[in-house]
C-alpha cells in the first residue's frame, strides 16, 4: 500500500516542518503616512525603523521582513491592506494602525487568521471588554490617559470644565475617561469632526461657557490647530488640561511658546529614569537630528521590542500561534515604559505620569517629568472581558 | 446663548464662506465659461498654501509670502492649462473628471515628493498671532479679521471686474451663450486661458490664506472642494453672484450647526442620543441645505444661462 506510506510520509514531514523554527519573520505594518494622522504615523514609522536597526534587522535570532504600507488613517483602506497582508504577504505580526476606528475595522480579520496584532497605539475599550480576543494586545486602553487627567483636576480644583475630543471611537473613549474620576461639573461636551482644521466655532462656545479649564484631546494636526486657534481667540488664561497625545513633542514643536506650563499625562516620558529609555531617547535623538521621541516613537520602539521577545521565548516556531500569542502575553523585554503585566484583556497595567511642558538645558519646549498619578492602573473594562 | 456668542459665530461663518467663495468663485467660473469640470483645483488651493507656507518661513514676510504663492501658483495653472486642461474643452464631462482627477493624483505625490508626508505649519504672521478686542466682552482673533477683509475686497474686485470691464463683458458672454460669443468676434480661447488664470490665483489665495489657522497637508485641497462644489450648485452654475451669496449661506449654516444644533439636541434629547446626534447632524447641514435649494429651484440660486 504504497498510498498510505506515502500519505503518512506526508504527514510525518508535515508535522516535523511545522514543529521546525520558521526561517525568517514577516510583520505587516500599517502606517498613516498620509491622512489625518500622519504627523503621529510618521513618529511611528521612526520608532519602528530605530527598533529594527537596533536588532540588526532580526526579530527573535531570525532574520525580519517588514513591509511597510501607508492607508491614509482610512478604515476601508486598512481593512484591504490587511486582506493583502493576511492572503498575499502571509504575515506573522501586525500592528502599526494610529486611531481606533481602523484597529477596530481591521482587528476581525487578524483574529480569524489568529495573527497577533500588537497594537502600536490605539487602545478602543472593546478590545478591553467584551470583544477581547488572545491574539490583540494594547498599549494603553483609551480611557486611562484621561483617567489620570480627570484625577489631575481634581487635585489643580477645577470646578467647571468644558471637554473636547474628536466624533470618532477614540474620542467618546477619552471623554469617557476623563468623566470617570473627574468629580467637578461639566459645563459642556463638545464633539468635533475629524481632521477638523477651523475650531472658531467651538472657541466661541468655550468662551461663552468661562469654565475653570478646559480638557481637550485632539492629537496630530487638531491639536495643533485647536491651541494656536485657543490663544489666537485671547482664551490663553483658560488652562488646558490634556492627555499626552494633545501634548506630544509634534504638537509641541508646531505650536511653540503657548503650549508652555500645559499640564498632560502619559504612560512615558522621555525623561523617564530607567536604562532601557535613556538607551532609546539618545538612539532616538543621534539617528533623528536631536528631536525628542513623541509617545507613538516609543510605542512602535516597544511593539518590535515586544515581537522580538516573544519570537525568542518561542525559540522560533512562530506557525505555533496559541504559543505566540502566550509568549507575548507575558512580556520578557525591556519597556521603555519601565516595568509593566498585562491584564487578562492584554491590555497593560501600568502607571501614567504626569508631565509639563517646559524649558530643557538648551531652551528647548519639551515635556518634563512632574509624577507620578496613578500607580499600577487598570482600565475599567477588563471585567467584561471574558477571557 | 447671548448676543455676542451669536455675532460672534456669524463672524465665524462669514470668514468660512468667504474663504469658500474664493476657491468656488474660481471654479464656478471655469465651469460656467468653459463648461469644463476642473477638479484640480482644489490641488491649486494645496499649492497656494505650501508655496506661502514655505516662502514665508524663509522670507519672514507674509504679504510677499502671499504675492509669490499667487504668481507660481497661476504659472503652474499655465502650463497645465496649455498641456492638459486645453484638450479637454471639447471632450465630454466624464474625459474632464478623470484627467483632472488624475491631475489631483500628480499633484499630491509632487507634494509629497518635494516637501515630504507629514503636515507643515504655516506660522500666522507675528502681528496677527494675537486677539483684537473687537468689543468689551469679545476678543477676536486679529487674523481672522484680515481674512474678512480680504475675502469682502476680493468680492468687490471681482464683482466691478465682472459687471463693470470690458473683460467682465466678454467673461459673461461666454458664460451665457459661448457659440454666440464666438460668432459676435470674441476670441473665446483667450478668455478662457484668462479665466483659467484667474481662478488659479483665486484658490491660491485662498490656500495661502487659510494656511496659518490650518494644517497645511496633502489631500486638503480634495477636503475643501466638496463644499466648493456645494456652493456653485447652490449658487448656479458660472454665476459670480451666485457663488458669493451661496458661500455665505454654506459657511453660516456649517457655522451655525456646529455652534447651535448640539446645544439645541440636548435642551430636548437625552445627553447620550443628543451626544451622538448633534455632530452627526452638523455635518450634512450643508447638504440639507442644497437639497432644499434644489428642491426650489433645480438650476441654483442665479443660473448665469437663463
Amino acid at each position: 500500500m504504497p498510498m498510505l506510506k506515502r500519505a503518512a510520509l506526508a504527514a510525518a514531514l508535515c508535522t516535523a516542518f511545522a514543529a521546525q523554527a520558521a526561517d525568517s519573520v514577516k510583520v505587516g505594518i500599517a502606517l498613516d503616512i498620509s491622512g489625518p494622522f500622519a504627523a503621529l504615523g510618521a513618529e511611528s514609522r521612526d520608532g519602528f525603523d530605530l527598533a529594527i536597526e537596533k536588532l540588526g534587522g532580526k526579530l527573535g535570532g531570525l532574520p525580519a521582513e517588514v513591509v511597510k504600507t501607508d492607508f491614509g488613517g482610512s478604515p476601508e483602506q486598512a481593512v484591504q491592506l490587511v486582506q493583502r497582508y493576511l492572503q498575499r504577504e502571509k504575515i506573522d505580526f501586525f500592528t502599526g494602525p494610529i486611531a481606533s476606528n481602523s484597529a477596530l475595522a481591521v482587528g476581525p480579520a487578524l483574529f480569524a487568521a489568529k495573527v497577533p496584532f500588537i497594537s502600536s497605539n490605539p487602545g478602543p475599550s472593546p478590545y478591553a471588554g467584551k470583544q477581547c480576543n488572545p491574539y490583540f494586545f494594547g498599549q494603553y486602553q483609551n480611557d486611562t490617559y484621561d483617567e489620570a487627567a480627570g484625577k489631575l483636576a481634581n487635585e489643580k480644583g477645577y470646578k467647571n470644565m468644558v471637554i473636547v475630543a474628536p466624533n470618532y471611537p477614540a474620542g467618546k473613549d477619552h471623554l469617557n475617561g476623563f468623566k470617570r474620576l473627574y468629580k467637578g461639573a461639566l459645563k459642556d461636551e463638545i464633539y468635533t469632526k475629524v481632521g477638523q482644521i477651523d475650531y472658531a466655532a467651538e472657541i466661541a462656545q468655550i468662551r461663552a461657557a468661562k469654565p475653570d479649564a478646559v480638557f481637550f484631546f485632539l492629537p496630530g494636526a487638531m491639536g495643533i490647530n485647536f491651541v494656536k486657534q485657543f490663544v489666537g481667540g485671547g482664551l490663553k488664561d483658560i488652562p488646558l488640561v490634556a492627555p499626552g497625545f494633545s501634548a506630544d513633542q509634534d504638537v509641541i514643536q508646531a505650536v511653540g511658546e503657548p503650549m508652555l506650563g500645559l499640564y498632560n499625562t502619559a504612560h512615558w516620558t522621555h525623561d523617564l529614569q530607567i536604562p532601557a529609555n535613556a538607551e532609546f531617547v539618545a538612539a532616538f535623538r543621534k539617528k533623528y537630528d536631536g528631536r525628542y521621541p513623541t509617545v507613538y516613537a516609543a510605542m512602535a520602539y516597544d511593539t518590535i521590542m515586544a515581537i522580538d521577545a516573544a519570537v525568542r521565548d518561542v525559540g522560533g516556531r512562530i506557525e505555533d500561534r496559541a504559543a505566540v500569542a502566550a509568549a507575548l502575553a507575558k512580556p520578557s523585554f525591556q519597556s521603555v515604559r519601565g516595568e509593566f503585566a498585562y491584564g487578562r484583556n492584554h491590555y497593560p497595567v501600568q502607571n501614567y505620569y504626569l508631565r509639563v511642558v517646559d524649558k530643557d538645558a538648551e531652551g528647548k519646549l519639551t515635556n518634563k517629568l512632574v509624577g507620578t498619578v496613578l500607580e499600577k492602573h487598570q482600565d475599567a473594562y477588563v471585567g467584561e472581558c471574558g477571557m | 446663548m447671548d448676543a455676542i456668542f451669536i455675532f460672534e459665530q456669524l463672524l465665524n461663518g462669514l470668514g468660512y464662506g468667504l474663504m469658500l467663495f474664493l476657491l468656488a468663485a474660481g471654479l464656478t467660473l471655469v465651469f460656467g465659461i468653459m463648461d469644463t469640470m476642473n477638479l484640480a483645483h482644489g490641488s491649486l488651493y494645496m499649492a497656494g498654501a505650501y508655496i506661502a507656507a514655505k516662502v514665508h518661513e524663509a522670507s519672514g514676510s507674509f504679504v510677499g509670502a502671499v504675492a509669490v504663492a499667487i504668481a507660481l501658483t497661476v504659472l503652474v495653472a499655465a502650463v497645465v492649462e496649455v498641456l492638459v486642461i486645453r484638450r479637454l474643452y471639447a471632450r465630454d464631462h466624464l474625459a474632464q473628471v478623470l484627467a483632472t482627477f488624475g491631475l489631483i493624483l500628480i499633484a499630491d505625490d509632487a507634494v509629497r515628493a518635494i516637501w515630504g508626508p507629514s503636515p507643515i505649519l504655516a506660522p500666522t504672521p507675528a502681528a496677527l498671532a494675537g486677539p483684537v478686542q473687537l468689543l468689551p466682552e469679545l476678543p477676536y482673533p486679529a487674523y481672522r479679521l484680515v481674512l474678512l477683509g480680504a475675502g469682502l475686497a476680493v468680492a468687490v474686485g471681482l464683482y466691478v471686474l465682472v459687471n463693470h470691464t470690458r473683460t467682465g463683458m466678454l467673461v459673461r458672454a461666454g458664460a451665457s451663450n459661448r457659440v454666440m460669443a464666438e460668432y459676435m468676434g470674441v476670441r473665446v480661447g483667450r478668455v478662457f486661458s484668462f479665466v483659467f488664470a484667474l481662478g488659479a490665483a483665486l484658490a491660491a489665495l485662498a490656500g495661502a490664506l487659510m494656511g496659518p489657522i490650518g494644517a497645511v497637508q496633502i489631500g486638503m485641497g480634495e477636503a475643501i472642494l466638496i463644499p466648493a462644489l456645494v456652493v456653485i450648485v447652490i449658487g448656479g452654475i458660472g454665476s459670480v453672484r451666485g457663488a458669493f451669496v451661496a458661500a455665505l449661506l454654506v459657511g453660516l449654516v456649517d457655522t451655525a450647526g456646529r455652534a447651535f444644533l448640539p446645544p439645541a439636541l440636548r435642551a430636548v434629547l437625552p445627553p447620550s442620543l443628543a451626544a451622538d446626534l448633534g455632530p452627526a447632524l452638523a455635518g450634512i447641514a450643508m447638504y440639507v441645505l442644497m437639497a432644499a435649494v434644489l428642491a426650489f429651484k433645480p438650476a441654483g440660486l442665479f443660473p448665469a444661462r437663463a
